[in-house]
């Protein structure tokens, strides 16, 4: 693969990038343009400096002479070893002579701001406040720990690059905005993927009405073979707009397409041409709507991604991932059969769609069907089960814990998502007549 | 089971030929793998099935025995395979499989370390994940494990897809060759922090690394270890839960009761049962689910790691 953006271990301008700010306190995708910039607490930074960094930089935001800026921390082998071997030997002390009465730190406000003027750095302000806090050595080494970081959160926020994948697409929506998704945490979306045997060269049907994160997801596992076909039941197709987070190369771009269940209906040929153009008009709709809503979330300047798109001449050439799939590869696929099938539509009638669709895979084709409640799925099983079209069904629900792992201190998480959703899967059985003798 | 080129997937066009491997499904916990040989019998409580009345039908074909008993014939995947291989060690199974798989952003193209091999159950699903053009190397210090890991990886198709090496990982560490080739590692050792140093020479920066360990000991020693050249350390633990439906009539106003819920006559158990029930006319049913009394409590802890970008 040529052009595969995937491989590369560099940003590049105009590629899209997941900044962790302050370890996972907050989430921010944002376009690496020319106009880029990033907003942290009150101050606004270009995202220039990032642009052919390698992907897993750190960057820290200073204050120059022409305002705050980015800028890339060189990280030192290590780590905090010699702070926890420290931790296992004291531990005498306690928090019972600790009073809050908002005293203890003698530094104001205002000589903070005059040191920041001074051009002293985040991190020399941070020991600052340590060297003038009157309770900080009476702390445990554990609240020093919690304290030295709720403060280098503060005034030395760090900024770390990282390629957009699925998993941390996925988190980051989860967190932000979770209806968007349909609440599909990462963990539910992996099973779908193994559920619905997502691989390369094969030709995966989707309905997806999460917000493309589905579509995304097959066509990274898909990396440029075979073909995920988002469908849609009526005319309007439905938003795809995290696809663009993604870095897709063209390779895979082209190989996300759309098409409306009616196509692949028998005798339908006619009507093709007619809904190819709703079509057209309904996504560039969509494409107004995908601009607002990528700025919001980008928290860049405005319409930072169109600016680049207009300068860049290598932009013009890329291919639009979710193109209507042409009538050769519908009729290969009424004559073939889709290889698998996965749904996740949370306002569609479940057992429906399967009605629909089940009779455009191939046998012995896998599907997995996403939904954040229980009855539907439950109802669906029972119906492929008293229809016979389907074997090897399961409901499933994933459940996720994460720990927190440090010496004499390890347990689970205080704060856990309760939920990730319900899959029901299976595989289609051969019901044609002929075939069974 | 993973198609190497177009021509490979799954089709309503695509017969079961001479040599194929196919999943032969009784019950949703009863399946085996079995390759078709033209003139072999396969035998099971359903009775004697003749491989050659199999060759020419689709996949998911139900197929007869000579008493009339059937079977289902499905195309094997990675998800069937782990239910149907020969455990030679404690396997990986699906959640941990699709957590890791997404986690470790393998996608096609990547070069991914895995030790050891065990039984291939997640070898194969890594196979999937970096086909058509990337390579699993997977390695295990049990020569004979290793063998036979091999003949399934020939069986299942997957050899062209991974390389497995009779190695002791964590003695030797990877082999250097592989310095600086990997997109991800993944380890299932008893000592884990002893291969990690040579995990983190091999892998690509910002490359990531996961370990699965069962007990918190394993993952506090790893965790200590990672904390010297990676970053990003994490540590969870994916369980499944299953749920079984049953469908049941509303009787209003019948018994003692007043109000009963009682299942339609003449009705297994819908979840271990491929016959469907004639549901009588009369009376509004409702299908109620539930979860499994029984499940597995504990797999194991999944570390994960990204190797720190100096």
């Amino acid at each position: 693969m040529g052009d595969s953006n995937q491989s590369s271990r560099l940003t590049w301008e105009g590629c899209s990038v997941l900044l962790d700010i302050n370890d996972g306190e907050r989430l921010v995708f944002a376009r690496l343009s020319p106009a880029a910039t990033l907003k942290i607490g009150k101050k606004n930074c270009s995202l220039q400096p990032i642009v052919g960094c390698p992907f897993g930089s750190s960057f820290r935001v200073e204050d120059g002479k022409d305002g705050p800026y980015l800028s890339l921390v060189v990280a030192t082998e290590g780590g905090n070893i010699q702070d926890e071997e420290n931790v296992t030997c004291e531990e005498l002390k306690d928090n019972r002579a600790l009073v809050d009465n908002n005293t203890a730190q003698s530094l104001t406000g205002d000589d903070i701001d005059e040191m920041r003027r001074q051009g002293v750095t985040g991190d020399q302000i941070v020991e600052a406040l340590i060297a003038n806090s009157t309770t900080f050595e009476k702390k445990t080494s554990f609240s020093q720990e919690k304290y030295r970081l709720r403060k280098q959160k503060k005034y030395a926020p760090r900024v770390l690059v990282r390629r957009p994948f699925v998993r941390s697409i996925c988190d980051a929506y989860f967190r932000k905005y979770p209806d968007r998704i349909g609440c599909l945490r990462s963990d539910s979306l992996a099973l779908l993927l193994s559920m619905a045997n997502v691989a390369a060269y094969s030709d995966v049907l989707v309905v997806d009405m999460v917000g493309g994160i589905v579509t995304g997801a097959v066509a990274e596992r898909l990396g440029g073979t075979g073909y995920v076909c988002n469908m849609h039941l009526g005319v309007t197709p439905h938003s795809m707009e995290i696809v663009r987070i993604f870095n897709f190369s063209n390779d895979i771009c082209k190989r996300i397409v759309r098409c409306c269940l009616n196509d692949l209906c028998p005798g339908q040929n006619g009507s093709h041409a007619q809904i190819q153009n709703m079509e057209s008009e309904s996504v560039n709709q969509l494409d107004v709507m995908e601009g607002g809503i990528s700025v919001k979330e980008n928290r860049t300047t405005v319409d930072a991604s169109n600016k680049t798109a207009k300068r860049d001449p290598t932009t013009n050439k890329a291919i639009k991932a979710g193109e209507v799939a042409s009538e050769e590869l519908i009729g290969l696929w009424k004559e073939r059969g889709f290889s698998s099938l996965i749904v996740a539509a949370p306002d569609l009638d479940v057992w429906s769609i399967m009605q629909k669709l089940l009779p455009h895979l191939a046998y012995s084709a896998p599907f997995a069907i996403y939904h954040q409640y229980l009855q539907p799925l439950a109802e669906c099983m029972h119906n492929l089960q008293r229809e016979k079209i389907a074997i090897g069904l399961q409901i499933s629900e994933p459940w996720l814990r994460e720990y927190q792992v440090l010496p004499s201190r390890t347990h689970p998480r205080m704060q856990m998502s309760a939920f990730g959703g319900y899959i029901l899967s299976g595989t289609v059985i051969c019901t044609s007549e002929s075939d069974v003798q | 089971m993973i198609p190497a080129d177009p021509s490979g997937r799954l089709s309503l066009l695509r017969r079961i030929q001479e040599g194929d491997l196919v999943i032969v499904y009784e019950r949703h916990d009863h399946m085996k793998a079995v390759k078709v040989i033209n003139g072999s019998v396969l035998q099971n409580r359903f009775g004697v099935f003749k491989h050659s009345d199999w060759i020419g039908k689709k996949f998911g074909s139900k197929v007869f025995s000579h008493k009339k008993g059937f079977v289902y014939l499905l195309a094997p995947t990675p998800e069937l395979w782990t239910l149907v291989l020969s455990h030679r060690t404690q396997i990986l199974y699906i959640a941990d499989i699709s957590f890791l798989v997404m986690y470790l952003e393998i996608v096609p193209g990547c070069v991914v370390l895995e030790s050891g091999t065990g039984s291939g159950s997640l070898t194969t699903s890594l196979a999937r994940a970096v086909a058509p053009m990337g390579h699993v190397h997977t390695f295990d210090f049990h020569e004979q494990r290793a063998a036979s890991a091999r003949e399934d990886f020939e069986k299942t198709g997957v050899n062209k897809l991974v390389t497995v090496g009779v190695r002791d990982i964590q003695g030797e560490g990877f082999p250097d060759e592989l310095i600086g080739q990997a997109d991800a590692v993944f380890l299932d050792l008893p000592q884990p922090w002893l291969a990690i140093p040579s995990a983190g020479k091999m892998l690509k920066a910002d490359g990531i690394l996961c370990s699965f360990s069962p007990c918190i000991e394993q993952v506090q020693r790893s965790c200590e270890t990672l904390e010297l050249k990676f970053t990003d350390i994490r540590t969870f633990e994916i369980l499944l839960r299953t749920y079984e439906i049953k469908e049941v009539r509303a009787e209003v106003g019948e018994g003692d009761d007043g109000f009963s819920l009682r299942s339609p006559p003449r009705k297994k158990r819908q979840h271990s049962t491929e016959k469907g029930s004639a549901v009588e006319a009369s009376g509004a049913t409702t299908v109620m689910a539930k979860p499994c009394s029984e499940t597995r409590g504990h797999t194991g802890y999944l570390t994960f790691a990204r190797l720190k970008c100096l």
